[in-house]
């Protein structure tokens, strides 16, 4: 069209003038590290394989998990999960309920029998001592990278401590044995009842490149409490243990668990399920100091187990416990007081913690230990060449999911030391912190509650008490994730630009910014809900 | 805590439902118009709003809106104002709607000439938008809004709201709030800034017109926006939505504050989100988590004196304002505001 | 098909045939009948596809027409005194955007003090508003020159106004000639805008355009303008070819040719002064009259030629421009300006005065005679203008000078009757 002279102008025209040198910081996608990929042990992605589950993708967001981890459904019971605990939705209602998806999307593996495959095989061999979780999770690793890996186990089952140390009715048996089996299935050899004791004689009768020692923590730490041997002063280790291989656990009657930890409440509320007529834990710290879980001392109470804190056991004697009462002193060690009560016990178990059986790595020159645990380098290697430790015999938290924390880092840095080169650990990106979301737009939903076995049940076997969630809960559950620090593609960044220079690029692929007319205003940051753009400074 | 909601409830959760623009969780359509590959960007990039303009943002949304609804079937007309200065300085234009800027006080006039021209041609199909600022709206552009409004026009008129005539350097107009600064309206004596008890409200006196629909909206909520602009390009006759928009330049704000002002504006209850039809409310926006009036007014230099201790009366004026918003429109919801 | 009609009817089923597309109305007197009869025929269905638009102001009107007409439809509307000045702004801007709108001037003075009654000030307020301003002298030129005012428009795209004077025209009742439709039909073809705002073509209009074009954009307003000067004529004669009638043009001659004095005027009053004129030409005087059809644009040229020969020329207008003179008579002379002749500026008919034969003829005659003020004010009351004058060096509280005129006109007129 002809048209009047200036008066009227041509659509487009507009792009010919380019506002984006108007700009003096520019804002630039990126991705953060979300607080639960932080403080996940294992390393999991798990923003990530929320993502996938929010969309319903169970499969990929499964095996977005086994990049990091081999056990989902044991995590997903097991874990202690410190993803939840630094979960910034704490901060606005409640957690996402991670633990719960973890397990919903283990399940689901097991259910559709999805399968993991080793690697193009390198012709090398690793030899893996010790099939709990550290061991298993270096062996999976090793195997995915395509070396050969057997793992030597003394006792007759896999699993260590998942199957030793937990009670089932917080870890079925049959969820480890299907985990356990798939890592089979992808060739990792196991050898059980197989007791190593000269490491590096195994490794050349095997012909094996490299050696990985996870044999744990087994030994109970015990205190001598003064008494004639009666009551029976039992150790956690060795009840857990018997409970596991259905032996006689001596736990009858009035039983006394001295310690606050887990396991202290493993033990006592063990013994509630084989009978006992009373269950008391006798708690040297403060009940706020109390090493447990709250969770696990909520349970036990609930299951009728009795705490008594502040206490120290002091004699044990006919059917008479001593406890001398204590009280708060510096910092969390409590202080005695010369005041003493009595608690009647058939029987005592100290569940005071572990040590680790250094006798396997005092005749590898090199190695070193110290404090009661075997020392290792950055890249988990001991002192000894070729020989890489992690786990429980190693300093550490003492948790199943450091355990396949290690074993994911030894496997990184054994593959590497296998083909001559130095692991290099990616740059961990910024944690992002609550600040940096605009939480107003996610919509308000109150965490999926998990459903749990009536105590009536519980008191009286070891059935799981933690239910399943359903698919829809758990894809609920994914969906109340902030998905912080990654672009979810909530298109507002597009939406909110008063310039139109976003260009969105189509399902999975984000945005780019067009910076021949982006203005510089910031408007994409602020409204971003996940904190996944930033504001950068121009080189004027 | 409740227990898990039944199944139904817990499919209907999308993370962040309808509150951000898109959301791949969300059946496409019921994704904002924004949030699409094809949507119209019917105000186009290179125009020259100020940086963090909510009156660009709002214009997008809207006619991009109404485009959506129109199938692109669509003209606009202009009153002078930033929105007609910043979109088309010769030789340049970033509308790829049909437009027309005529004046700063004939916009609906225009508008429903256009409407007329269309009817008279039997183009059914083809809708028409009158569209200007406050200072076009509530002022100069008064007289024809209101004949547009009598006549009952088939006309849609959108008032970029920003509060004072920002194009000509930020003065009072009709639409600026109590207690407000402007070029017109200084912060000095006794009650400094705008004087309560002045101004008037457009949409309810379009209300007073009975027109088939009238509504707010602001540029924080898209959805709710885009809601009332496809709505009103269903009905036939005149029809008037005031979008909230908030100017960095006059109000003295961080141009990337833009939206999170818009939505305490709304949240804090000054700036009500409403729907009427026929004269009658027919709804209301619910605030999601109720906010005291401070927390807006704190990010505008505009009402920097407002939150000065020898001003308190004022702070306590507006929270008053706001107050009998709440109640008036029943903003807040008795079961605690949810989306 | 001839009929008895008024003014205003007759233009009303002018505007009618051209087929308009949309009517703005509002009522300001005297050009209210137009609108009125046009709301009419709408109504009963005379119009086909016209939208008839009752606005809230004269600013309201002219914009529905300008969003119309930019919308491409034939837009119309009509307006006097106060309203056109109420609407000036759109004025500029339909012309300035160069949109055709037709838009007939019943016209009337400006007050204050208010006064209904005619003369050009209207008009005269939007002489350089950019529109073609066309000047009827009989409700049957009124008639012809607004089916050629669309044509005109539409080809130029720019917009016309027809103007007519107030009451003497758009109220008098005369034997007037309705066109057929098919004789407009003919002459009018359908309207295909220059620019149009259309879903198909998008494009934007009403830009704002600064220091580096705009001189340019003023530059073609002018030349479109010019470019009328050549159409004007054209389109008279296309239309005398099909109406039979010689209406419209740029000027318009009374045996002017070889006379010694030429009065050059606008609009209706030509009429009694064809009387006057023909009756001192019977004494012996040798003067005609020249009609100054197309105020803007100005034909300089045809004036020009028409003029070179004369000795003097009587400019006669119903307008007035306050501290300056005569608008037209200031027109003239620009266009005479190296030519030896003398023009004369007489100023009459303001706020509806009645001019008369009589008082007319001693007017020329005062002119021919070369005695003219200037500029003149025909008919003008001294006595009265001397009272006020001394009443405002007595006192400073002088009061209201409508007033005290209304006031002394009645005093005069009651002493004169004793």
């Amino acid at each position: 069209m002809k048209t009047p002279f200036a008066i009227t102008l041509d659509v487009g025209s507009s792009l010919l003038n380019k506002t984006g040198s108007w700009r003096t910081e520019r804002p630039q996608y990126l991705d953060r590290l979300p607080p639960c990929n932080h403080a996940c042990p294992a390393g999991e992605n798990i923003q990530q394989w929320l993502y996938l589950t929010e969309e319903g993708r169970y499969e990929e967001a499964w095996r977005q998990i086994m990049d990091d981890n081999p056990f989902p459904a044991v995590m997903g019971r097991v874990c202690y999960h410190p993803c939840e605990t630094s979960c910034n939705r704490g901060q606005l209602d409640e957690a996402v309920g991670i633990n719960a998806v973890e397990r919903f999307l283990g399940d689901q593996a097991l259910i559709n029998e999805w399968r993991m495959e080793a690697g193009t095989s390198t012709g090398k061999r690793v030899m893996v001592l010790g099939a709990g979780p550290g061991g298993l999770a270096a062996a999976y690793h090793l195997r995915r990278m395509g070396h050969e890996v057997t793992v030597f186990e003394a006792s007759p089952q896999a699993g260590g401590m998942l199957r030793y140390g937990i009670p089932k009715y917080r870890m079925p048996r049959e969820k480890l044995r299907a985990e356990v089996a798939r890592i089979e299935q992808m060739g990792v050899a196991l050898q059980l009842d197989t007791r190593i004791d000269d490491v590096l004689a195994a490794r050349d009768e095997g012909a094996f490149d490299a050696v990985f020692l996870a044999i744990g923590a087994q030994l109970p730490k015990r205190v001598d409490i003064k008494g004639n041997g009666e009551p029976p002063v039992l150790d956690a280790v060795t009840v857990l243990r018997n409970t596991e291989l259905e032996q006689t656990t001596g736990l009858r009657g009035q039983v006394v668990v001295y310690g606050g930890g887990n396991t202290a409440m493993d033990v006592g509320r063990s013994a509630v399920r084989l009978g006992a007529k009373k269950v008391t834990v006798v708690v040297f710290e403060a009940r706020e100091h109390m090493p447990a879980h709250e969770f696990e001392v909520t349970e036990a109470r609930e299951e009728g187990v009795t705490l008594i804190c502040l206490r120290a056991i002091r004699e044990v004697h006919g059917d008479t416990v001593t406890l001398e009462k204590m009280v708060p002193g510096e910092g969390r060690w409590p202080q005695p007081t010369g005041q003493f009560e009595n608690l009647s016990a058939d029987v005592v178990v100290q569940a005071l913690g572990q040590n680790v059986d250094t006798a396997l790595v005092d005749a590898l020159t090199g190695v070193r230990t110290a404090e009661g645990v075997v020392q290792v380098g950055a890249d988990m290697q001991t002192g000894c060449a070729g020989v890489f430790a992690g786990g429980d015999m190693i300093p550490s938290q003492r948790t199943v999911t450091t355990a396949i924390g290690h074993g994911k880092k030894a496997a990184r840095n054994i593959d590497a030391y296998l083909r001559n080169g130095a692991y290099q650990a990616p740059e961990k990106h910024e944690v992002v912190n609550f600040d940096m979301l605009n939480t107003w737009y996610y919509s308000d939903a109150p965490r999926t509650v998990r459903p749990m076995l009536n105590v009536m049940r519980r008191q009286s076997g070891f059935a799981e008490i933690v239910g399943n969630i359903d698919q829809e809960a758990a894809t609920f559950e994914a969906r109340r994730c902030m998905s912080c620090g990654n672009c979810f593609e909530c298109d507002n960044c597009y939406g909110v630009c008063p310039d139109n220079s976003i260009t969105k690029l189509g399902p999975g692929l984000r945005f780019k910014f067009k910076y021949d007319y982006c203005k510089g205003c910031g408007l994409c940051v602020s409204e971003c809900p996940c904190g996944a753009i930033k504001m950068i400074p121009e080189d004027i | 805590m409740a227990q898990i909601p039944e199944s139904l409830q817990k499919v209907r959760f999308y993370q962040t439902g309808t509150l951000t623009v898109g959301n791949r969780l969300l059946d496409a359509e019921h994704r904002s118009v924004q949030a699409t590959l094809d949507r119209s960007n019917s105000l186009d990039s290179g125009h020259r709003a100020c940086q963090g303009c909510g009156e660009a943002l709002g214009a997008r949304f809207a006619i991009d809106a109404a485009m959506r609804a129109t199938d692109n079937r669509l003209i606009a007309a202009n009153a002078t104002g930033c929105l007609e200065v910043f979109t088309t300085p010769y030789p340049e234009t970033a509308w790829s709607v049909p437009w027309i800027h005529s004046l700063f006080g004939n916009a609906a006039a225009v508008g429903a000439g256009i409407a007329a021209a269309m009817k008279a041609k039997g183009r059914k199909d083809v809708r028409v938008i009158a569209q200007g600022g406050d200072g076009g709206t509530t002022d100069i552009g008064f007289g024809c809004l209101s004949g547009m409004f009598d006549r009952n026009d088939d006309v849609l008129y959108i008032c970029y709201n920003n509060e004072a005539y920002m194009n000509t350097g930020v003065q009072r107009s009709s639409a600026t709030p109590g207690a407000a600064r402007t070029a017109t309206t200084m912060p000095v004596g006794k009650d400094p800034g705008n004087a309560f008890n002045t101004g008037k409200s457009v949409p309810l006196i379009a209300m007073a017109h009975l027109i088939p629909y009238v509504a707010t909206a602001s540029v924080h909520d898209l959805h709710d926006l885009e809601h009332k602009v496809t709505k009103a390009m269903g009905v036939r006759g005149s029809r008037y939505i005031e979008i909230f928009v908030p100017c960095p330049l006059g109000w003295g704000s961080k141009p990337s504050d833009t939206v999170k002002i818009a939505r305490l504006a709304v949240e804090c209850g000054l700036f009500p989100l409403i729907e009427a039809e026929h004269g009658e409310i027919t709804g209301v926006t619910k605030i999601r988590s109720k906010t005291p009036v401070a927390d807006y007014l704190k990010l505008q230099r505009r009402f920097a004196h407002v939150l000065k201790p020898d001003n308190a009366h004022q702070l306590e004026q507006l929270q008053a304002i706001a107050d009998r918003n709440i109640s008036r429109f029943n903003l807040v919801d008795d079961q605690g505001g949810q989306e | 098909m001839l009929k008895q009609v008024e003014g205003s009817h007759a233009v009303a089923e002018a505007v009618a045939l051209c087929r308009p597309e949309v009517i703005s109305a509002y009522p300001i007197t005297p050009q209210t009948h137009i609108v009125e009869d046009l709301g009419t025929m709408v109504k009963a269905g005379g119009i086909e596809n016209c939208e008839f638009l009752l606005v809230e102001s004269e600013f309201g009107a002219l914009s529905a027409c300008i969003g119309s007409s930019a919308a491409g439809a034939r837009s119309y509307t009509a307006t006097s005194s106060q309203g056109m000045l109420f609407m000036m702004e759109a004025v500029y801007n339909a012309s300035g955007m160069g949109l055709p709108i037709v838009m007939t001037v019943g016209n009337r003075a400006i007050g204050a003090p208010i006064n209904i009654w005619n003369d050009w000030g209207d008009a005269m307020s939007a002489r350089d508003a950019g529109w073609i301003q066309l000047f009827v002298e009989s409700n049957q030129q009124a008639v012809d020159v607004h089916i050629q005012a669309f044509k005109l428009a539409e080809q130029l795209s720019l917009p016309v106004m027809v103007c007519m004077d107030g009451f003497i025209l758009t109220h008098s009742y005369s034997r007037v000639d309705i066109p057929e439709q098919e004789q407009v039909d003919a002459f009018l073809p359908a309207f295909e805008p220059r620019q149009v705002l259309d879903p198909a073509v998008p494009v934007s209009m009403g830009a704002m355009v600064g220091p580096e074009a705009f001189t340019e954009v003023r530059y073609l307003a002018h030349h479109k303008q010019m470019e009328a000067l050549e159409l004007i004529p054209e389109q008279a004669a296309a239309f005398q070819q099909i109406f039979g009638r010689d209406s419209g043009g740029l000027t318009k001659s009374f045996e002017c040719e070889g006379a010694e004095t030429v009065v050059v005027t606008m609009g209706s009053v030509i009429g009694t002064m064809k009387e006057v004129l023909a009756g001192m030409r019977a004494d012996g005087i040798s003067i005609g009259a020249l009609a100054v059809r197309s105020f803007r644009p100005f034909p300089k040229d045809t004036l020009r030629a028409c003029l070179q020969n004369a000795k003097r020329v009587i400019v006669f207008e119903k307008c007035l421009a306050v501290g300056m003179g005569g608008i037209l008579a200031m027109n003239l002379r620009m266009a005479l300006k190296d030519f030896p002749i003398r023009v004369h500026s007489a100023i009459g008919g303001l706020g509806g005065r009645p001019i008369t034969r009589a008082n007319l003829r001693r007017m020329f005659e005062k002119g021919i005679r070369d005695e003219m003020e200037e500029p003149h004010f025909h008919d003008i009351q001294m006595d009265i203008v001397e009272r006020e004058l001394e009443r405002e060096r007595a006192q400073r509280r002088s009061g209201s000078i409508a007033e005290n005129i209304l006031q002394d006109v009645g005093v005069v007129a009651a002493a004169k009757t004793i």
